[in-house]
């Protein structure tokens, strides 16, 4: 596919981000970060995503992804989020919690502020060793972070101390958090749990547990539907993605199978929340499309070398119009498409902004595509 | 056995002193592990204590090296897509597809070559300027050699096409006088300048007989003298017959008109119609393939293979793959003419000339510092069915032997193990041994990683080392005092006996403190509360103790029976579960029936009698007012029911 640029950047690939754009940007995005692990030394990267100098009239960008700078990251890059323009906050494997500032003058990044050992576990012989970050999200100023010793932290941008911190809120592994609303997070771990939290209260618990039935699969990934807030979509270890409505029961609405192995990311597009998309350890990235309605809008999807398919999904009945949720017959079906064809080792992470895509990979080579909806 | 054929290198370990003492060595999978014993020199005494200094030689360095990861991570996908496509096309697309997979595999050494020459420019500091450069002149020397195997292996061009593809790869690797060439076309006007006939040259030497004539076109309407000179010779070189690639002519058709315009080219030299231009004279002689008229221009060609290509073109075009060895060994001989001898890369050259494929694979093992090189071309070839027949006395066979040394070495690597596992893949005799035997070796120091390693187990059905990855996982948890996640991964390992170590570990921590942790796991267990007695009993008991809270007392009170008459709780356990029977015992409304109730009682008698007043000297007080108030409350609610139910069924 010619609209996708690749490069080998020589680190496996754990996170890529897009910088979010100002408000009133029409341009496509243009800078991503991305963070490596089981490397050495790894590296926290911004990059250009390519040639802007030059685009075309048509708003095509030639050229390969090239670097701008890049930090020295203490331990696997395990989740990072922008939090503003500028600042990047990133979750290490040793449990420390960083921020880092692009200074785009002059192209650097420095260390901004640092929160050593904001996971950490308190073993038998009492010294602590950290404990891996495993999800980071911010809702500037707000961060909130989870790990592997199944805590909760809650950080200012601004604050040297946690604001709140809930030990042991989860038994087992959080995987991975996102806001729900301003004052209510949404974590996801190890047995198949879905948990809201609501940080207004003080009790340590999590206002509602929504789990998956029977196997306890565990959930790798967690998004919200941006405009629609009661709808969620995880993604589970046997590559399952569920859709669920919060609003009501406590399984998921739909299970969609869907890759073979770990979902590691699953996200819809940000102001196009008709799609989806997903990543997996088996190496393949899939595109969701619910907007399609079948009979009347040409496929575009339908290009040489991509595979597509047609999976029919029984759901409840529901009053609010989604097209996640409804069972509306015309929308009953769901195009899905395998954006990468032949890829053998993992897509760790993915990240949709505008019409542009961007994903990264155990096999040490990071991908842009640019029209994604061209 | 065969005796090596080389002497094997000597390497110096830097630090180790190996003239004061001698050193002492452990094998491990890619990596020998090295430090000074402290026996001296003659294996006598005792020196002074040695240093503490253990050294790490590794067999592989290439793997090391950063840029080159790029040609590691791209040409696995190209490896993965050759095994892929395996023998679906015969014939002629099949050939096709494997000289395309070549071609990629050369365009990703090249792509690797093009990245450390930029970062050789860019770099200040010397020394590493120097090591970017060793290796651009490593990757050429590679791409050279594939490149010929290519042609001579993969796509085994036959007579006639092979000159152009020699010729092609002559074009493309002699790149020395490519400088002169761009100088002299760039200036003003290229018929004055100095080297301008050295140029002219190289394209006769070349075959780019169109560049030639345009060039000698420029210098011909400088001196309209000799005009009628330049004519016949431009006229020559047009008529030159080539072979073509349509294959429209037959070979036996091209000979004759070769021969016929060899016979023309003779005439005019003879006849001297040059002879008042040395130059001209040279290039029609040159186009005659007079060897040392040829020579003479050595500094032009560069390389012997050059020389033999060139040697070729203008004396026997329609050379045939099988007559390549006896040019190749003369050319070779003329060219260095006895004053330097022939360095490795001429041998290994050499050696594809003569068709000695095994040959070719063993002196680049030998010689190049990584074996991606040898593990990927023997691959191909071996895809192309030409390295059947050879078995080694050790392991399987060659590809196998190159692939799994190869993948040996990304393992060791910290980051690229990853890809060793599709390599060893395709390994079908030892594969799987090694990949094992690698896998367990693995540092896991995430859960994420974790993950990875054990979906690569999982998919392959490597059950031992899932149960190992599982309980390493589940053993650091609980080190970490985190029994929720210890419990979990003992669960997806199906270990029973690490599942009741850590249900105790609950069961313990339930008795100190009152009170469960982790419920939020304990009560979701699901089916896989079965996976031991232990657990089952945890899983249980809580749910005892949730009916208890529900206050839904017949269920609970059926329950804490069920679990010490089934033996689901441990004996050790019992005390306590009698304890919690106490309070429904006391209950207004009566709970246990009679018959419950004699249970209750065979049950405390049971554990009084199974267990003398010998251990907890200190607790005895408690213990027997814990007994006593036990078999108060039995008595009492034994009363209870038996006037309960007497007036029931009296009624």
């Amino acid at each position: 596919m010619e609209d996708v640029s690749a490069k080998f950047v020589s680190q496996k690939i754990s996170r890529t981000r897009w910088r979010p754009l100002p408000a009133a940007a029409l341009q496509p995005p243009d800078l991503f970060a991305t963070g490596s692990w089981d490397n050495e030394d790894n590296r926290v990267s911004i990059w250009s995503a390519g040639d802007l100098g030059n685009a075309g009239l048509n708003g095509e960008y030639h050229g390969e992804p090239h670097l701008l700078c890049d930090i020295q990251h203490n331990g696997d890059v395990m989740d990072m989020q922008f939090l503003d323009q500028e600042r990047i906050v990133v979750a290490s494997s040793t449990g420390t919690v960083t921020i880092f500032r692009h200074h785009q003058n002059n192209q650097t990044l420095s260390a901004n502020h640092r929160w050593e050992k904001a996971h950490y576990h308190v073993d038998q012989d009492t010294s602590c060793g950290g404990a891996a970050c495993t999800g980071v999200v911010c809702n500037n100023p707000e961060i909130v972070t989870v790990g592997e010793d199944g805590r909760i932290n809650l950080f200012r941008a601004d604050q040297r101390d946690a604001v709140r911190t809930i030990d042991n809120a989860d038994s087992s592994t959080l995987h991975a958090v996102t806001f729900l609303r301003t004052t209510e997070i949404l974590t996801v771990n190890s047995i198949g749990q879905l948990k809201i939290w609501d940080l207004r209260q003080q009790r340590n618990e999590p206002s509602q547990i929504f789990s998956l039935a029977g196997d306890r699969v565990p959930l790798h990934c967690v998004d919200r539907h941006p405009n629609q807030q009661h709808i969620v979509a995880t993604g589970g270890q046997d590559g399952m993605l569920s859709i669920w409505d919060i609003r009501q029961g406590t399984m998921p609405v739909s299970l969609l199978n869907a890759h073979e192995a770990e979902m590691w990311e699953v996200h819809f597009h940000p102001s196009d929340p008709d799609h989806l998309f997903t990543c997996s350890e088996d190496g393949s990235l899939w595109h969701w499309d619910t907007s399609t309605n079948v009979s009347e809008k040409p496929s575009f999807l339908h290009q040489g070398g991509r595979s597509t398919a047609y999976l029919s999904h029984s759901t409840i009945n529901q009053s609010v119009v989604s097209a996640w949720l409804s069972n509306d017959p015309t929308k009953d079906r769901m195009e899905i498409t395998n954006l990468i064809p032949n890829q053998t080792l993992s897509v760790n992470s993915l990240d949709v902004l505008g019409p542009c895509l961007v994903y990264g990979t155990d096999a040490e080579a990071i991908y842009v595509n640019r029209q994604l909806f061209a | 056995m065969d005796e090596p054929d080389t002497e094997p290198p000597l390497v110096v370990v830097p630090g180790a002193d190996p003239s004061a003492r001698q050193l002492c060595f452990a094998w491990g999978p890619a990596e020998v592990l090295v430090c000074e014993t402290l026996f001296d020199r003659a294996g006598t005494g005792h020196g002074a204590p040695s240093s503490s200094q253990v050294f790490v030689v590794r067999r592989d360095q290439d793997i090391y090296i950063q840029t080159l990861r790029k040609l590691f991570n791209e040409s696995h996908g190209i490896f993965m897509g050759l095994q892929r496509s395996e023998e679906e096309l015969a014939g002629k697309s099949r050939k096709a597809q494997l000289v395309q997979v070549s071609k990629n595999y050369r365009s990703v050494i090249r792509a690797c070559m093009e990245d450390m020459h930029e970062a050789a420019v860019a770099t200040r500091d010397p020394a590493l300027q120097g090591q970017y450069s060793t290796q651009v002149s490593i990757l050429s020397a590679m791409e050279l050699i594939w490149n010929l195997c290519e042609i001579l292996f993969v796509e085994a061009a036959t007579a006639g096409p092979l000159l152009l593809r020699l010729l092609d790869w002559v074009r493309l690797h002699v790149c020395d006088v490519d400088s002169m060439v761009r100088e002299v076309l760039s200036s003003e006007s290229p018929s004055k300048h100095k080297l301008f006939w050295n140029v002219v040259d190289v394209f006769v030497l070349q075959g780019r007989m169109d560049e030639a004539r345009h060039l000698l076109s420029k210098e011909a309407s400088a001196n309209p003298t000799s005009m009628n000179m330049y004519k016949i010779l431009d006229d020559l070189m047009k008529k030159m017959p080539v072979p073509s690639v349509g294959n429209t002519q037959t070979l036996t058709e091209l000979e004759l008109k070769w021969q016929h315009w060899h016979e023309e080219c003779q005439r005019y030299l003879q006849d001297g119609t040059f002879a008042s231009n040395p130059h001209m004279e040279s290039i029609c002689k040159i186009l005659l393939g007079d060897e040392d008229a040829i020579l003479e221009k050595k500094e032009l060609m560069t390389t012997w293979y050059h020389f033999l290509v060139t040697r070729l073109l203008y004396s026997h075009p329609t050379v045939k793959p099988m007559e390549l060895r006896f040019y190749a060994q003369s050319s070779m001989d003329l060219f260095l003419g006895g004053e330097s001898s022939p360095e490795p890369l001429d041998l290994i050259l050499m050696a594809a000339f003569e068709f000695e494929i095994h040959q070719v694979i063993k002196e680049c093992s030998i010689v190049l510092s990584n074996w991606w090189f040898v593990a990927h071309l023997t691959d191909l070839l071996d895809h192309c069915k030409l390295l059947q027949s050879h078995n080694l006395y050790f392991g399987s066979n060659m590809r196998e032997f190159l692939l799994l040394e190869y993948a040996s070495g990304l393992f060791s690597h910290h980051s690229l193990w990853q890809l060793g596992v599709d390599y060893f893949d395709h390994c079908p005799e030892y594969g799987r041994v090694y990949l094992e035997l690698h896998i367990e070796r693995i540092p896991l120091s995430t859960e994420q990683k974790a993950l990875k390693v054990l979906r690569i187990c999982e998919q392959r059905q490597m059950h031992e080392q899932v149960r190992s990855i599982c309980k390493i996982m589940a053993m650091k948890a609980l080190r970490n005092n985190r029994l929720g996640s210890a419990l979990s991964w003992s669960i997806r390992a199906k270990d029973a006996a690490f599942a009741t170590l850590i249900s105790d570990r609950f069961l313990k921590d339930y008795c100190e403190r009152g009170c469960f942790s982790d419920l939020d796991l304990i009560d979701n267990l699901g089916p896989s509360m079965l996976l031991s007695d232990r657990l089952t009993f945890l899983g249980k008991y809580r749910e005892f103790h949730r009916l208890y809270g529900e206050k839904r007392f017949p269920e609970a009170a059926r329950l804490l029976l069920t679990l010490m008459t089934a033996h689901i709780a441990p004996c050790s356990f019992w005390m306590t579960l009698l304890t919690d029977a106490l309070p429904l015992l006391e209950q207004k409304e009566v709970i246990f029936s009679a018959e419950q109730t004699y249970e209750l009682m065979r049950c405390l008698e049971d554990l009084t009698a199974g267990n003398p007043d010998k251990q907890k000297f200190q607790d005895d007080d408690v213990e027997t007012t814990k007994v006593e108030m036990l078999r108060l409350a039995l008595a009492r609610n034994l009363a209870r029911v038996i006037v309960k139910e007497g007036t029931v069924e009296g009624s």
